[in-house]
């Protein structure tokens, strides 16, 4: 008996006989991470005089930080925490393994280049374990944003409510939705235990897995989402602050 | 003669299901070695398609339970044929072979209260099948195969027995073959176990797979043991109807125990009018207070309310099923409809997933919404090899027997639920007896080439005639036979007709032929099933013709009434010379302690 | 009547094998594998097929229909548009047996090395069933070895050297999270059986025949779990100040 022999794999990329449109998948997925990379880069390191307009802070560049000395784009101090965050999360690790490094591109469909594969036991994708890591800072980043949000009900001392406080409001939600459904999360507030009824203290933590799994199930979803949105709210602020677009105010000036 | 590899073991185990792993498991912690062999992949045995659960009086739901109801539910579910002895050990020791594979680490719904969780049964009086979703014979198998794989088991898979080779008149080993490479193989054993399950291919409607030809009752046969109570076929009431390429898979007991509704094509909820006279008070006698059953069961409460009228015998809801179809009240594709749709769709999936999964992928039926059409199918052989209830031990000596393939356990008709549980009491026993057995025989066991010689010869000859007949032709041959003239309901002219038939096909089987290669060839390996399966059509039918009466699962149109004197004897079939001969041998008496136990507190319970 | 044209892998040697094009009549309701049992019964006796159940429940049927793969007795003939071929072919990750039949030891061998059930010595038996339904999940399995098969560390890289794959994963989950089992299994984990190597990918989700999710709910939380022991310094440091778990 040979056990090492593979009984006829595909060996170059694409082989399958799948008959069906498997990269359709991956080449949307690819084609919309690179328009958002563009994007957020440009933003980022060119674009990045139109910060903030009245109420509203881009979550690109909250918060507000003010180095002595720093002549570069603030976002470069900011940006590289959710980055890091969604670089090692286990959805987005997926996405792009696929997409790509096509490593596979698709089920059963062959894979490109690697004589060697390593997977992620070996530098750098080993550092994909700290993940948990990012989380806490991601947290962090998620209650600044928060933060705006409410702060921009209130603006010159009265309260405010036009549409780029529903936008920035929307955005905390589906980020938050997306973080707080975060696997390492999931682990971290109750998963990690073998028994969930044995002490009242396990009795909690199975609620919050509970709550938590809900959201993971869709973790995808809220990736897609809050990744639109952040965008989206970046976007109606620097344009608000272009003067390409004026806001609309429900109440309050 | 073609070449054999050779294998020696203390306890050779044939059959890796329940019975045999358990056996094995037992054998070898007894510390003699053991090999185990199987037909297919480890962990792919009929156990592994078992669903509703095991029987055991744990009394975790209704603490009223107890070894004696367990024990004379299971008499009376078998109408008194049982052998009292193997009813016994079964209800005294199901208990602690469950709670064993929880220490094993099987894994069963829970109470509220974080104890195993039992569900009803037909003809269990309470609710006493402990269970996994409908997935307790995987959940079984996987806990049994892992124990054996860490005690060391050596495994032979896909290996299939032939022959049992005999040293005088005690069992010295096994010949066989192997199914990827069609190499031969002989084991040396001084004892050896039968653990090979069922019959269910000699049908052409059932929900037994490929593995069911009756190896283990036709090797026992041809080794000189005897096959008791062989006219006792369990026709399970709900099989799938439609489509045809699923016809006879099963639909779980399970679901009538969740609540499930049979109903006939005019919408009655005939099982009502169906109910033996001897046990009509152990069931609801309205739609009202089956409902009030059901729906207390549903919320873990008690209730005075009786159990549904579904909830019958096997046997019984099998035939008042056929006979609502023949009367013309049938669904559209010749069943009747069986419902849970009115429960909560969340409930259903969480209680039943592989059943909503089932009609859902096989039938296009969403069983939440819409009732399934369901209709009898070959389940379960309660005939097999006669032994000792105790050991285990056949009338061959060094030959064991357990599970399926042994006889008596059952006597007339087996409970849903008895099986399991009988693989893990009497595999047990099984192992332990041939482990005993082994250490006391300490001479090697020896072996006659002449035997191996006639073995190979038999495996070789398909591949040496041209132009003989196509297996899969014979084989549906015996499926017409057995369908026409043996099925759920027989009668002597039809019996008679078929075992002519039987006997003039065994004549046919003689010129099967086959080409290609030994690799991996299904229709080599049907060439020599055929003749266990034909040796098992035959034993079913004559024993089936010598019982003129109807009882359990053995129903006749000539012979209608039940006749208590024929309960006084089972019927063993055995191999005389080149012919089959039966005598009746007396039905084994119950000691005055156990009979009481009928008299009083428990009434008779259908 | 109707009729399907089945193109079957025939042969011994998945080099010199070839595809046969058989006619099968077409029944309501039919499966691949009542197909490949009708070419069996009629056409071709030799016809190798592994099967058991014919209801999804033993695993033991596994194939590539059309290239993905399935287990052929939950295949319907009539999810593919009428008039098409339909392709069968074996699993490719093991090694070929013959048609449609291949090797899959190499899966029981894994299974031998994983460490087996040790519950705690003084435990009473009750669990409730909130901590038992994760590992249920798991217990579902019914070693169809299709997640085996399409898991590209398998099937394209071949790392059967480093790596068990996703069906062992989903075992050893449902070990380290039975309520009463006290074997710490991270080690092995991290080292003899790669977990690492896994990149999430989820083909195996994909197709799983018994639904299990086995990246999110097996696969990562075990790589959270070997986090905890090797990777998180701070969780470490935890652990050591406030007394192990396990
Ligand atoms: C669909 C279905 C559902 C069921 N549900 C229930 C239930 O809910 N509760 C219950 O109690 N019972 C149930 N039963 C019945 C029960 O599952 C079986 O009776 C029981 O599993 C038989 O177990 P066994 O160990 O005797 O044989 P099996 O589990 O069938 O094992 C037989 C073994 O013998 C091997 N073998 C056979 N012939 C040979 C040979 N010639 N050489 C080598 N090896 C051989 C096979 O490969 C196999 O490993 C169900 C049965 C079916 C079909
Ligand atoms: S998720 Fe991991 S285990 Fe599953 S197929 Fe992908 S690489 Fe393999
Ligand atoms: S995990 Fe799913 S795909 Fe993998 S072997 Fe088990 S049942 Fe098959
Ligand atoms: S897994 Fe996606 S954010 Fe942590
Ligand atoms: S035959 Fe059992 S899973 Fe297909």
């Amino acid at each position: 008996m040979n056990q090492s022999k593979t009984s006829g794999a595909p060996a170059e990329l694409g082989a399958t006989s799948r008959n069906d449109a498997w990269w359709v998948e991956p080449a949307l997925v690819a084609t919309g991470f690179t328009l958002f990379i563009i994007y957020a880069t440009w933003r980022a390191l060119v674009d990045y005089q139109f910060q903030e307009w009245g109420p509203y802070l881009s979550p690109f560049f909250s918060p507000k930080i003010t180095l002595p000395g720093w002549q570069w784009s603030p976002a470069i101090l900011i940006l590289w925490m959710p980055a890091g965050f969604r670089a090692t999360c286990y959805y987005y690790r997926k996405a792009y393994y696929r997409a790509y490094f096509m490593d596979p591109p698709a089920c059963a469909v062959g894979h490109f280049g690697g004589e060697k594969y390593c997977g992620e036991t070996t530098f750098p994708l080993v550092l994909q374990n700290l993940h948990r890591y990012f989380l806490y800072l991601a947290i962090v980043v998620v209650g600044f944003l928060w933060w705006d949000a409410f702060s921009s009900l209130f603006y010159n001392g009265s309260f405010h409510l036009g549409l780029g406080s529903l936008v920035l409001f929307g955005n905390c939600i589906f980020l938050s939705f997306y973080t707080f459904g975060c696997h390492a999360f999931r682990h971290l507030v109750g998963g990690r235990l073998d028994c969930f009824s044995c002490t009242s203290g396990a009795k909690t933590q199975f609620k919050l897995w509970n709550i938590v799994t809900k959201l993971n199930e869709h973790h995808m979803l809220w990736a897609w989402v809050s990744l639109c949105s952040v965008g989206f709210a970046d976007f109606y602020v620097r344009q608000l602050a272009a003067g390409v677009w004026t806001d609309i105010p429900f109440i309050g000036s | 003669m073609a070449n054999y590899e050779v294998h020696e073991y203390d306890v050779l185990v044939v059959g890796a299901g329940g019975a045999g792993l358990r056996a094995a498991i037992e054998a070898s912690s007894m510390g003699v070695t053991v090999g185990l062999v199987c037909k297919s992949l480890l962990g792919k045995a009929h156990t592994v398609m078992a669903e509703g659960g095991v029987a055991a009086a744990l009394a975790n739901v209704d603490e009223q339970d107890g070894w004696e109801t367990h024990f004379c539910d299971t008499m009376n579910g078998g109408k008194m044929m049982n052998n009292w002895r193997m009813a016994q050990l079964h209800a005294q020791e199901a208990p602690d072979r469950v709670r064993e594979l929880e220490r094993w680490g099987a894994v069963f719904d829970r109470t509220k209260d974080g104890k195993i969780l039992q569900r009803a049964f037909g003809g269990h009086k309470w609710k006493r099948l402990c269970h996994v979703g409908d997935r307790t014979g995987l959940e079984m198998i996987r806990t049994l195969q892992d124990r054996g794989v860490h005690q060391g088991i050596t495994v032979y898979m896909e290996c299939a027995i032939t022959r049992l080779l005999k040293d005088g008149n005690k069992v010295s080993g096994a010949f066989g073959y192997f199914r990827e490479d069609g190499r031969y193989v002989l084991f040396k054993a001084k004892a050896i176990v039968l653990a090979t399950g069922g019959v269910g291919k000699s049908f052409p409607v059932t929900s037994n797979s490929w593995e069911y030809t009756g190896d283990g009752h036709a090797l026992a046969y041809d080794a000189g043991a005897q096959l008791i109570d062989m006219e006792f076929v369990q026709f399970h009431p709900t099989g799938m109807v439609w489509p045809p390429g699923v016809r006879g898979i099963l639909v779980t007991e399970g679901v009538r125990g969740e609540g499930g509704i049979l109903r006939n094509s005019k919408g009655e909820r005939f099982m009502f009018k169906y109910l033996p006279e001897a046990t009509r008070n152990d069931y609801a006698e309205t739609e009202e207070e089956a409902k009030i059953w059901v729906d207390a069961a549903i919320r873990g409460e008690k209730t005075q309310a009786r159990r549904p009228p579904e909830l019958s015998t096997r046997d019984n809801v099998a035939r008042s099923i056929y006979l609502e179809v023949k009367a013309g009240r049938g669904s559209p594709h010749g069943g009747v409809f069986l419902d849970i749709s009115y429960q909560d769709p969340d409930r259903v999936k969480k209680k039943l997933p592989s059943m909503y999964h089932q009609f859902k992928e096989l039938a296009d039926v969403d069983i939440t919404q819409q009732p399934m059409e369901v209709g009898p199918t070959m389940h379960y052989i309660m005939g097999g090899v006669r032994v000792d209830a105790d050991t285990a031990e056949s009338q061959v000596p060094g030959l064991f027997a357990a599970g399926e393939v042994s006889g008596g356990m059952h006597g007339g008709n087996r409970l849903g639920g008895n099986s399991l549980s009988d693989l893990i009491v009497f595999g047990r026993r099984a192992g332990a007896g041939a482990a005993e057995y082994a250490k006391k025989h300490t001479a090697a066991p020896s072996i006659v080439d002449d035997q191996i010689k006639a073995a190979i010869d038999e495996m070789e000859a398909p591949f040496n005639r041209k132009d003989g007949k196509n297996p899969y032709e014979l084989q549906r041959k015996m499926h017409e036979i057995m369908s026409t003239y043996v099925g759920i309901f027989r009668e002597e002219n039809d019996l008679k007709k078929g075992i002519s038939l039987l006997e003039a096909l065994k004549e046919e089987i003689k010129q099967v032929s086959i080409s290609g290669t030994k690799t991996y060839n299904p229709g080599w390996h049907m060439c020599r099933d055929l003749r266990n399966m034909i040796i098992c059509s035959e034993a079913i039918a004559r024993s089936a013709l010598s019982r003129t009466e109807s009882r359990g699962a053995h129903s006749r149109l000539d012979y209608t009434e039940t006749d208590p004197e024929q309960q006084k004897s089972n019927t063993a079939i055995f191999q005389d010379g080149d012919s089959m001969k039966l005598e009746k041998t007396p039905t084994p008496v119950m000691p005055e302690e156990l009979k009481k136990l009928f008299v009083k507190k428990e009434p008779a319970n259908a | 009547m109707r009729e399907a044209v089945m193109k079957v892998f025939r042969g011994t040697d998945s080099g010199s094998g070839e595809f046969k094009t058989y006619k099968v009549p077409i029944e309501e309701g039919m499966v691949v594998l009542d197909a490949i049992h009708y070419i069996q019964g009629y056409l071709d006796p030799e016809l190798a097929v592994r099967w058991n159940c014919k209801a999804a429940k033993c695993g033991s049927c596994s194939a590539e229909v059309n290239g993905h793969p399935a287990l052929m007795c939950k295949s319907r003939m009539d999810h593919f548009p009428e008039g098409q071929e339909i392709t069968v072919e074996p699993i490719k990750t093991f090694p070929l047996v013959k048609d449609l039949v291949t090797d899959v030891s190499w899966n029981y061998e894994v299974n031998k090395k994983i460490p087996a059930f040790k519950p705690s010595e003084n435990a009473d038996w009750t669990f409730m069933q909130e901590d038992i339904e994760r590992v249920q999940e798991f217990r579902k399995c019914i070693e169809c070895f299709l997640c085996q098969n399409v898991c590209h560390v398998l099937r394209d890289h071949d790392r059967k050297d480093v790596f068990y794959g996703p069906r062992f994963f989903v075992r050893m989950a449902g070990l380290e999270m039975h309520p009463l089992d006290t074997e710490n299994r991270a080690g092995i984990l991290k080292d003899q059986a790669g977990l690492g190597y896994c990149n999430i990918t989820k083909c195996c989700t994909e197709v799983c025949p018994e639904e299990i999710h086995i990246t999110d709910n097996a696969i990562i939380p075990l790589k959270e779990r070997v986090v905890d022991e090797f990777y998180d310094p701070v969780a470490k440091l935890f652990k050591t100040i406030f007394g192990k778990k396990k």
